[in-house]
């Protein structure tokens, strides 16, 4: 299972990290996102890979660690806020620039 | 405390002549001029304590994990140095009262003045490392204001930024010998560090921490080869050279060595270093005074040469060496502050000061002519003066050192020809301005000055000439104690005029002799040094600094080059190169512990995870569908976190998945539908087998991780999430109450996000695609007739379930993060089924305030506890029970939670509700008028 968790995690990690070597903002915003969620799957699994454990305190048997959790519930929603914030910089850099390359440059191969 | 009052008072009255301004010109002089007075008077009155042998100190606790106190000391060498920081400063302020023409902003330059003497008073004070460096900058800085005070002249300009280049860079190296030294000594107290002298001598990093100290003393002090930028600095005006490069910023490196003495002196590193560096910098000052035709320029080189001198005596480093390094101190202040207050006088009444233009001042300003030669003569060294006795004791301390081995015969020869260098070039200057005939008419008629700006330089005169006469009268009781100061210990001496017919007094009569030769000779020397073509100090500097710049930029485009993409590649690359080091330090990939078996589920979860980002990325180009694969990732990310026990992170990833979906999909609209095929194969194939490289490290950097044993301080939580935060949800627990600063923080960025957002969209140029990316045209069905229907239904369903997450959040998975997105959606929802201008109606509010109002519940809670005593978000709970609902818990976490809830429905909102109004005229827009600039398409709406 271990194995297979790492292997997932490194298949996101690598596909986000292609799609941010990208040239136009668009992938690379998709890439970010993708980015993001191998990222909050490598943390939340820095507590173990646990089966039935929710961290409710009131609950009797062996617990997942909840601090990687709170961690990771905080991680993805200042993600989503990164996600927005980038995708309008994106918006507003094409219509700045008028392309949307991520360098704000004018079409060179076409 | 008193010592915290003479350390406070000159920064405190840096607000006097702020505040006063340009009020009446005499009464902001004499306000300013009362601080220091008080400053003066409070160190003269902790004199008999100094003379009963106490070292005063005071000190405060400042940041004592990193070593800093607030410590300040008042020891003979610190009062030998604020008599002539106060005293002087005070002299300064009178002499700038005249000196400054009405019309400049004498307010503003009072003030500077008294944050400089402030900072001065600072360094002399400081009984710690680190406090000392911070007035040690607080002068840099505070000169460079003062230096370059007449910001119109470029030469000012120039002048102030290359003494604070070449005096900062010099900060920065002290910095790092303070360090070194504070580690030596095991601690940063001055006074642990003082008594360590033989532990610090003898530690291995001794001469790298001495070399770094000394080029920090060496800038400050102009020493050779740093000796440049002080010349420059003469474009400030003539108080401030005055005062700068007579009594204070050119001696804090001087000082620096002397308070320092007993710990890093004594080595024979030491004695070389600093005595062929001192003896280089006088030599070389005095050379050049030779020449200079400004009046400023010989004092500033004579300078030079003078605190050469003083180098020289400290390198030597003998009890009697250091009395002498402390006399001059004393003697070369009184003479050099009143010859550069006398050239100021000329400068300002004859309208220049050059010697080309002056000549037979004597007869116009007899005054000023007697007080400028009898101040030249005291730094020529003629008997009867103290800058003789300073400077004999020089000679002789020369003659008896045994530096240099067999060639210490080198340093007394080298000191009599810098002795014959400082008669011709006093002899010159005196001479040049006031006796010999004009060879042309100065700018203006010259006259004498009003008397009150020519007091300042008549009490310095008198101070030269009785030290000269009664040394042990006058200077013995104050040398005592600083040499005391110094040394550690107390050492008899005594000073007077006649010491019988020795040596020294030989190279004094040689010096005066051969001094006036040499003047006589004067115009043979100058055409010899003509035929050398000089180097200009400020040329070579500003070029080095462009050339700095120009190799600056140069690695800059190497690195970035403008392409983001190039960028992207080197930073991931240099990530995969730390991993691989990293990885390679690991034995043993598989830890101890063991696979957990592998079931169906996990398999097709793994399958669709891998599936779904191999084809977002594969889909790239088509960015809809690669949108649609994302979606995937997504869902089996959060369906992940159910499986391993993460309820709160399940529900979470879910509702932040459809708000990222929608806001992706609305973005999308207003950008290109695909992606042109732009990359070549090779740079295809490269970023591939980067990106696969650093997803290899992080599955193997991950995959260790898991088979390992690991230590977590979560059983902290576990055990007190009930008794200490009330819930039995330990996630929620843990984000309201053991972590809610880092919440608190969290929900700032996400509402300044939001804030960003709505800035960014205002007045943006859309461009609105007429189709899809195959062409066809956006169905004219305005808002499907189902989803209208059920979105309204849905709504108050949502909001019921959003309210019961919430509540039931500190101890079932739920809470205000996950019911603020909930009702995000709900509310979205709305407006995706029945259009902006429907839900405008109904929702006509701004959601800023709802997002700036929950960071402000969640902060006042947070502050709330200090009212009953406890720390910041200290959180308190006690159960209510309700009729028909039942026993529930009231926790100020609640109310923590509830400003989670509405900052992140407002920024959520802020977010999506803005963006998808960009269409409409509800856009953000900050003026109404741009509407008809750009005027949207009527039938667009948002989706």
């Amino acid at each position: 299972m271990e194995m297979l968790y790492a292997i997932t995690t490194g298949v996101l990690t690598a596909c986000g990290l292609y799609l941010t070597l990208r040239g136009r903002t668009f992938p690379v915003v998709v890439g970010l996102t993708l980015l993001s969620y191998a990222v909050n799957l490598f943390l939340f699994s820095m507590g173990g890979l646990t089966t039935d454990g929710a961290a409710l305190a009131n609950r009797d048997g062996h617990f997942a660690d909840p601090l990687p959790q709170a961690l990771v519930l905080t991680a993805i929603v200042i993600g989503f806020a990164m996600t927005a914030f980038v995708v309008i910089l994106a918006m507003r850099a094409r219509s700045e620039a008028g392309n949307d390359h991520v360098d704000g440059k004018k079409e060179i191969r076409e | 405390m008193i010592l915290l009052w003479i350390a406070l008072l000159p920064l405190l009255g840096v607000v006097v002549p702020a505040l006063l301004g340009q009020r009446e010109r005499a009464l902001c002089t004499c306000l300013t001029a009362i601080v220091p007075a008080i400053a003066l008077l409070l160190t003269l009155s902790q004199v008999p304590a100094l003379l009963d042998g106490e070292t005063l100190r005071f000190s405060a606790a400042w940041l004592p994990e990193l070593g800093l106190e607030l410590a300040l000391r008042l020891d003979g060498l610190t009062l030998l140095f604020n008599l002539l920081i106060l005293g002087i400063g005070l002299l300064i302020l009178l002499y700038a009262h005249f000196y400054l023409s009405p019309e400049e902003p004498y307010g503003r330059f009072y003030a500077y003045l008294l944050l400089f003497m402030a900072s001065m008073v600072g360094i002399a004070m400081s009984d710690n490392l680190i406090l000392l460096w911070l007035f040690w900058e607080l002068t840099s800085l505070s000169s460079f204001l003062l230096i370059g005070f007449w910001s119109h002249l470029s030469e000012a300009r120039k002048g102030a930024r290359m003494a604070l280049t070449v005096t900062g860079a010099g900060g920065l190296a002290l910095l790092a010998g303070f360090l070194l030294l504070g580690d030596i000594a095991g601690s940063f107290d001055l006074n642990v560090v003082l008594a360590s002298g033989d532990a610090i001598l003898a530690d291995p990093r001794y001469p790298v921490m001495l070399v770094l100290v000394l080029l920090g003393a060496f800038t400050k002090s102009a020493q050779f080869p740093f000796q440049f930028w002080l010349p420059h600095a003469m474009a400030a005006p003539t108080p401030v050279s005055a005062y700068l490069h007579s009594a204070t910023m050119v001696k804090a490196g001087i000082f620096l060595m002397a308070r320092l003495h007993p710990a890093i002196a004594g080595s024979e590193l030491w004695t070389v270093i600093v005595s062929l560096v001192g003896t280089a910098t006088l030599l070389y000052g005095a050379w050049f005074a030779l020449f200079k035709t400004d009046l400023k320029g010989i004092l500033a080189f004579s300078t030079v040469s003078h605190l050469g001198l003083i180098t020289v005596l400290l390198g030597i480093g003998s009890p009697m060496a250091v009395v002498a390094a402390l006399f001059h101190i004393l003697n070369h202040a009184t003479f050099k502050a009143a010859l550069f207050m006398s050239a100021g006088i000329i400068d300002h009444e004859t309208g220049t000061r050059e010697l080309k233009q002056l000549g037979g001042l004597k007869k116009t300003m007899p005054v000023t002519a007697l007080l400028t030669t009898l101040a030249a003569a005291a730094m020529a060294g003629v008997p009867l003066f103290n800058g003789f006795l300073s400077k004999e004791m020089f000679f002789t301390e020369t003659v008896a050192t045994p530096v240099l081995g067999g060639l210490s015969w080198l340093l007394p020869a080298l000191a009599t020809l810098g002795g014959i260098l400082s008669v011709a070039y006093s002899l010159r200057l005196v001479y040049a301005v006031f006796y010999k005939p004009a060879r042309k008419a100065p700018p203006k008629t010259p006259h004498e000055p009003p008397h009150l700006m020519r007091l300042p330089v008549e009490i310095l005169v008198v101070l030269c000439v009785v030290v000269g006469i009664l040394p042990g009268l006058m200077a013995t009781g104050l040398l005592d104690l600083a040499t005391q100061a110094v040394l550690g210990e107390s050492f008899d001496f005594y000073l007077s005029i006649w010491h019988g017919v020795n040596l020294p007094l030989m190279m004094s009569i040689a010096a005066l002799v051969f001094g006036t030769v040499m003047y006589w000779r004067h115009s043979d020397l100058r055409q010899f040094t003509q035929t050398f073509v000089g180097v200009d100090a400020r040329r070579t500097f500003e070029r080095a600094i462009v050339v700095l710049g120009y190799w600056a930029e140069r690695c800059v485009a190497v690195v970035e080059g403008n392409s983001l993409q190039r960028y992207m590649g080197l930073l991931l690359f240099s990530a995969f190169v730390m991993g691989v080091i990293g990885l390679a330090q690991i034995t043993d990939l598989t830890g101890t512990l063991g696979n957990q078996p592998v079931d169906a589920m996990a398999l097709l979860g793994a399958g669709m995870l891998i599936f779904g980002g191999l084809a977002t990325a594969a889909t790239h180009r088509y960015r809809l569908i690669s949108l649609l694969m994302l979606s995937v990732v997504g869902l089996f990310v959060a369906l992940t976190f159910a499986r391993f026990s993460a309820p709160d992170l399940a529900l979470t990833q879910l509702s932040v998945e459809v708000v990222t979906m929608i806001l992706l999909m609305l973005a999308l609209f207003f950008l290109p539908q695909k992606t042109p095929q732009e990359s070549s194969p090779l740079r295809n194939v490269r970023d591939i087998l980067l990106a696969s490289a650093l997803g290899l490290v992080v599955a193997s950097l991950n995959y260790a991780v898991l088979t390992r044993e690991t230590l977590s301080i979560s059983d902290f939580f576990i055990e007190n999430s009930k008794p200490g935060g009330g819930g039995y949800n330990v996630v929620n627990v843990i984000l309201v109450d053991f972590r809610g600063f880092d919440t608190l923080g969290e929900i700032t960025v996400l509402a300044l996000a939001g804030l960003a957002i709505f800035k960014l969209l205002n007045r943006l140029r859309l461009f609105i695609p007429h189709s899809d990316g195959e062409g066809r045209v956006w169905s004219p069905d305005r808002y499907p007739a189902i989803l209208t229907s059920i979105s309204m239904a849905l709504l108050p369903l949502a909001l019921l379930v959003s309210a019961f997450i919430f509540l039931r959040g500190h101890n079932l998975p739920g809470g205000g993060f996950i019911a603020g997105l909930i009702t995000a959606v709900a509310l979205i929802l709305l407006y995706m089924a029945r259009g902006v201008e429907w839900a405008q109606d109904r929702l006509n509010f701004p959601f800023q305030p709802v997002a700036v109002v929950g960071v402000a519940i969640a902060t006042l809670t947070g502050l709330g506890s200090w009212l009953f005593g406890y720390p910041f978000l200290t959180s308190a709970f006690s159960y209510v029970t309700l009729p028909l609902i039942g026993t529930f818990e009231l926790a100020s976490a609640l109310l923590f939670d509830l400003g989670v809830y509405l900052a992140v429905v407002g920024a959520t909102l802020m977010i999506l509700a803005n963006l998808g109004k960009v269409t409409t005229p509800h856009r953000p827009m900050l003026e109404p008028s741009e509407k008809e600039a750009d005027t949207p398409k009527p039938n667009k709406e948002a989706r």
